[in-house]
């Protein structure tokens, strides 16, 4: 019997680097899109606490860490990124897998900030846009979900299908920003 | 020619460069402008209506006449301010507007035909014969008119735009602005400081006046270099801030690689700042205005600041006899400094009668110049005064009529500047721009210790606004001579005296304009085209509308100015458009066969912004149109796969899914039993069509949409809003799916034979039967099937986690390969389902109806539904409607095309006699002929009607035969089968 082999969006893209920026595809996990059903969003908030342990994230707040990561995703949703959701969660929010649907990459390194910069209309300086801090945004014409992770570290996910128009304009404009150092 | 001991350059690196062709030689820090001049070249262009001689008037981004192209190839860059131009070694720069050469330039005739060529000139003159305008004038003025030209050659992607945030932007880093800038900084406020120049410090870095008991200049980069270690300030050199919008938004360009040689790889020429700023200072200075005399246009002209600026900036002093005109005490300062340079300067001619030598040099006081001499470059000057008139000669005349403001700024957003008597000027008005404060000389405050003062209080404003306390900062110690000017616009006489340098547009053409009754100021704008192009009037305007207020009988406020719009300097439409070039244009949405299809030669076609597959051409095959009726057979006799990822998914959840669906949908979703498809029709709020799709139950509460490729985004922006705003009491959460799963249509008569091969537990029609769906297990991948058919066939749409899309795909075509069949393409499908009569955006093209396209008895009368009201309309239900018609061709042509219309035959094809239009159109491999779908008056009740298709555009005319849409297998049996 055959075998379906699963692919990544970057099909196992190696990591780039200009100047002291690099991007590189990572592995989320299982991603699940949680949205809380009327009146529920205490109960699905105290519920999602207990069951993974990460607090339920504000609007524009992502919680936990690498491994077990819970974004903010838009009105009343969040996503979970990696374990898989406990499924008691259910009684309370609509649960929907979302594991292939989205392309993640990191950005790291000094000049990050300078390379968001060309791409997403949003302040992500790192006095106002702190470790912990996320935003679904415009990421070039694509719409996208946008986390600090680290000091000079972000987390980025546009539509899957799109992974390949991310990767060019990422690219682009961390070759602009490599040539003005 | 350089003056030793003077300016700012580097003398210890020289830069050649050439220009139109000849090498020059500069110094490191010079402009273009600049390095000219000290090599004595002062013709530098053609004016653009009568090609005269022109000279570097200015020193800044208001220069009207030292317009040129620079580079080569597809990175030309015309009309290029020389004066803002840096050189760099291997600088190519060429003059504009003459040919064939900027010596001997034939249009230069024009100026000898001047008194027929005045204001108004082609309103008048061109008007008849009424024929010879598109034909004869519009193509010969085409030919002259334009300033530099555009590179025939595909411009590199060389622009880049970006978004920067501050909490006080500062524009323009003279003594005003660095002194705001200080005071934000050291208050702890992010600070952004913009500055055009590439050197920060504005008229400081021109003059010989001292801050703090330091030359200006040396302050100025003291405090830049201060700044610029302070991690919250960003110094942004070589950037014009160009517009105030909305909310605190900024445009500025920033030149990255103008001066340098070449754009370096990876890198780009220009960037488009979009800075959001809490609170900003305007500190933008000011530009000094000519005096209108006879021939005061020639080359070795100058204003007089600028004049002053070369030699302590550059070092270089653009004449040997240095004269000066002025009705001011500030340019007073040109000839001082020049005396103390050591060059020679011949006189000073003020209008005032009082004034008096602040120097030890002539002046000639209660004076005018009255005409100059010198064709391509000055060589003396006309004066007249109370004891007659004399001839000066000079080489180079500095000319002052005051300063004026640079308001543009505080007006993008519909304020209008107020006139100032004291400095006859216009001033901001306060508070134009939301959130920002203006201060220095574009408030009106003209010396240095003002401009320090009005720095800091600005930013006191700023930093208050928004509750940041206010750092204590020492007001530096600088000159404060008051600013003493008289009013002097024109000086009277015959010839022409030029106002308009770039528009060659001089004082009678505005006096011409007053007495035909252009007397509002936009009007004359219009009429004499003063304040046009590249500068937009900036050394121009003020004198025009002075002149036009004497000459009409009003007073200046009274006249008011025009609209100063954005941008303030010419900006590249690359720069504002940058990054959507090429792939950069849209994002490119591949599905998870995309591989796969290209590794088998398919042609991509473009559907929204997916990438879909022609056709699969085959070995042999030399027409698109052989690969399509093979692919089309494919399916009709044996097995073929198609990715329809693409369409459109939406994850539907919670007690109330049922309901909206029951909304939005024309037809019954809440009768659906799980495990089964319906196919639904969406309405418009006006009751037309807005798309169609099937919709699955896959539990109690549970639902999942598919809306077309086309209309998915529009589908689910509609279900936002239902859900937010229409129905916000419902519990029911949407959210899109369309990436997560790889969608593939199995086909054919023996599609169920091929997935049996795949599936974990075969199927067969009793637990499959049409319009089933339910969980599936794929090679041990939990998956999703639907038999579901867009081909009328025995068919189903089998789907996987994405992850698996790639290698589904290929084993599902080398599956069906195996059975005779294959991968079919957008040309298959779209044949596959004419045949069928099934419907797509061609036909719901947002202007048909429910009934039109004969699907009335789907608009259910047991609930209510979005559109339902508006589709009762008489109007949308009355006779003589276009409804939709399968088209077969009856007669000797047997072409259908899409576009076409179609009239009663033997009537004339005229639009009177018009009965309806084809949508969509094939060739059947399955049937035999062409076939079409379209929309016809009364079309329902028409079948069997032969009418006339007529193709103006391709010049077809077919006799058609009106029949059901449904072409091929009427009865549906084998999408049971």
């Amino acid at each position: 019997m055959a075998e379906l082999i699963a692919k990544t969006p970057f099909d196992g893209m190696a990591p780039v680097t200009h100047g002291s920026v690099t991007l590189r595809e990572v592995d989320l996990g299982v991603l699940t899109s949680i949205a809380p059903l009327k009146g529920q969003g205490k109960a699905a908030a105290a519920a999602f606490k207990e069951a993974h342990g990460i607090a339920w994230p504000a609007p524009n707040r992502a919680t936990g860490k690498e491994g077990g990561r819970a974004i903010w995703f838009g009105r009343e949703t969040v996503l979970l990124a990696g374990p898989h959701v406990d499924a008691r969660l259910a009684e309370h929010a609509a649960l929907t897998d979302q594991s292939d649907g989205w392309s993640a990459v990191e950005l790291s390194g000094a000049d990050v900030e300078d390379v968001l910069a060309r791409l997403i209309p949003v302040d992500l300086s790192a006095a106002t846009f702190k470790r912990g801090h996320t935003a679904r945004s415009q990421v070039q014409h694509m719409n996208g979900s946008i986390t600090r992770t680290g000091a000079d570290t972000f987390l980025i996910l546009v539509f899957r299908s799109m992974a390949g128009t991310l990767r060019h304009d990422l690219e682009r404009a961390m070759a602009s920003v490599a040539t003005r150092r | 020619m350089r003056v030793d001991g003077k300016g700012r350059v580097d003398r210890s690196r020289p830069v050649s460069f050439r220009f139109d062709g000849q090498s020059y030689s500069g110094f490191e820090g010079d402009t273009l402008a600049s390095a000219l001049l000290a090599n004595d070249v002062r013709m530098v262009g053609r004016s653009f209506k009568y090609h005269r001689p022109r000279g570097i008037l200015t020193a800044g981004s208001e220069e009207p006449n030292a317009l040129v192209t620079i580079g080569k190839g597809g990175a030309t860059d015309p009309n290029v301010r020389a004066t803002m131009q840096e050189i760099y070694a291997g600088l190519e720069a060429r003059s504009q507007n003459a040919w064939p050469s900027l010596a001997f330039d034939l249009l230069s005739v024009n100026d000898l035909a001047a008194p027929f060529l005045g204001a108004g000139f082609y309103y008048k003159t061109f008007m008849w014969p009424r024929a010879f305008w598109e034909k004869v004038y519009e193509p010969a003025i085409r030919r002259a008119a334009g300033l530099g030209a555009l590179a025939a050659t595909k411009d590199g992607d060389h622009y880049e735009k970006a978004y920067a945030f501050c909490d006080v932007l500062v524009i323009g880093a003279g003594p005003t602005g660095l002194m705001a800038a200080w005071v934000a900084a050291q208050s702890g406020a992010d600070v952004i400081l913009a500055d055009e120049d590439a050197r920060m410090g504005g008229r400081l870095n021109a003059e010989t006046l001292h801050v703090d008991g330091m030359p200006g200049a040396e302050w100025a980069a003291d405090m830049a270099a201060k700044l610029a270690e302070m991690p919250n300030v960003r110094l942004m050199t070589r950037t014009t801030v160009t517009g105030a919008y909305d909310g605190g938004t900024y445009g500025a360009l920033e030149r990255v690689s103008q001066h340098i040689d070449g754009v370096p790889k990876g890198g780009v020429r220009e960037t488009f700042w979009r800075i959001v700023a809490k609170r900003a200072v305007l500190a933008a200075g000011a530009i000094e205005r000519h005096i209108a005399f006879q021939n005061n246009d020639r080359p070795g002209i100058m204003a007089a600041g600028a004049v002053r600026a070369y030699l302590n900036r550059w070092g270089v002093a653009p004449g040997q006899a240095i004269s000066v005109f002025a009705n001011n005490d500030d340019a007073h300062r040109t000839a001082m400094d020049f005396q103390e340079a050591g060059v020679d300067v011949a006189a000073v001619i003020d209008s005032r009668a009082e004034a008096k030598a602040l120097g030890d040099y002539r002046v000639i006081a209660g004076a005018m110049v009255t005409g100059s001499t010198g064709r391509k470059g000055l060589t003396g000057i006309e004066v007249q005064s109370g004891s007659g008139t004399q001839k000066i000669a000079t080489d180079c005349l500095a000319v002052s009529g005051g300063w004026n403001p640079t308001v543009h700024m505080t007006c993008h957003m519909n304020g209008r500047p107020i006139w100032n008597e004291e400095i006859a000027s216009f001033v901001p008005t306060p508070g134009a721009i939301p959130g920002m404060e203006t201060a220095g000389a574009c408030n009106g405050a003209f010396s240095t210790a003002a401009c320090l003062a009005q720095g800091v209080a600005a930013a006191k404003v700023c930093l208050e606004a928004i509750n940041m306390k206010v750092a204590d900062v020492d007001l530096p110690v600088a000159d404060d001579t008051a600013y003493s000017v008289a009013p002097l616009w024109a000086v009277p006489g015959k010839g022409r005296a030029w106002l308009d340098f770039q528009n060659d547009v001089s004082v009678k053409d505005v006096r011409q304009a007053a007495k035909e009754n252009f007397t509002s100021v936009e009007h004359m704008k219009r009429y004499t085209t003063q304040g046009m192009a590249t500068d937009q009037g900036k050394n121009s305007n003020v004198t025009a509308l002075a002149l036009l207020a004497d000459a009409s009988g009003r007073g200046i406020p009274e006249t008011g100015t025009t609209t100063f719009r954005p941008p303030f300097v010419p900006v590249a439409l690359a720069a504002f458009g940058a990054g959507a070039q090429g792939k950069g244009f849209a994002p490119e949405r591949k599905t998870t066969s995309h591989a796969a299809t290209i590794a088998a030669g398919a042609p991509m076609i473009e559907a929204g912004m997916w990438y879909r597959p022609s056709y699969f051409p085959a070995p042999g095959e030399t027409t698109w149109r052989q690969s399509c009726d093979r692919e089309v057979g494919y399916v009709r006799e044996a097995v073929g796969v198609c990715d329809v990822s693409t369409l459109g998914k939406i994850d539907i959840q919670g007690p109330d899914a049922a309901k909206l669906l029951d909304f939005v949908y024309t037809n019954m979703f809440s009768t659906l039993k799980e495990g089964r498809v319906r196919y639904g029709l969406m309405l418009r709020e006006d009751g037309f069509v807005m798309d169609d799709g099937t919709t699955a139950r896959l539990g109690p509460n549970h639902y999942v949409m598919t809306t077309t490729t086309a209309a998915a985004g529009q589908v689910m922006r509609h279900l936002e809003f239902v859900t937010q705003a229409l129905r916000p009491d419902w519990d029911v959460r949407i959210i899109s799916v369309t990436e997560q799963w790889a969608q593939f249509a199995v086909a054919g008569p023996k599609a169920r034979d091929l997935l049996n091969g795949v599936l974990d537990t075969p199927i067969d029609n009793d637990a499959w039967p049409f319009m089933a769906c339910g969980e599936v297990s794929v090679q041990g991948v939990p998956g999703r099937l639907f038999r579901i058919s867009f081909s009328g066939e025995h068919a189903y749409e089998i789907a996987v986690p994405s992850r698996y899309g790639d290698s589904l795909f290929r084993l599902l075509v080398a599956r069906a390969e195996g059975a005779g069949g294959g991968a079919y393409g957008m040309e298959a499908l779209n044949v596959l389902r004419i045949e069928k009569g099934f419907i797509t955006h061609a036909e719901i093209h947002g202007r048909v109806t429910a009934q039109d396209i004969g699907m009335g008895r789907m608009l259910s009368r047991k609930k209510d539904f979005i559109g339902k009201t508006m589709a009762a309309r008489p109007g949308l239900n009355a006779d003589g409607l276009e409804q939709l018609v399968g088209l077969k061709p009856v007669g000797p042509v047997k072409q259908l095309t899409a576009g076409a219309h179609i009239y009663s035959d033997g009537e004339e094809a005229v639009r009177a006699h018009d009965q309806g239009y084809v949508t969509s159109v094939a060739f059947s491999p399955t049937l035999g002929h062409y076939m079409g779908l379209g929309f016809v008056r009364d079309g329902l009740s028409r079948h069997g009607e032969t009418l006339n298709m007529v193709d103006h555009l391709r010049g077809i005319q077919t006799q058609v035969a009106l029949c059901d849409p449904v072409f091929f297998d009427p009865e549906g049996g084998r999408t049971r089968g």
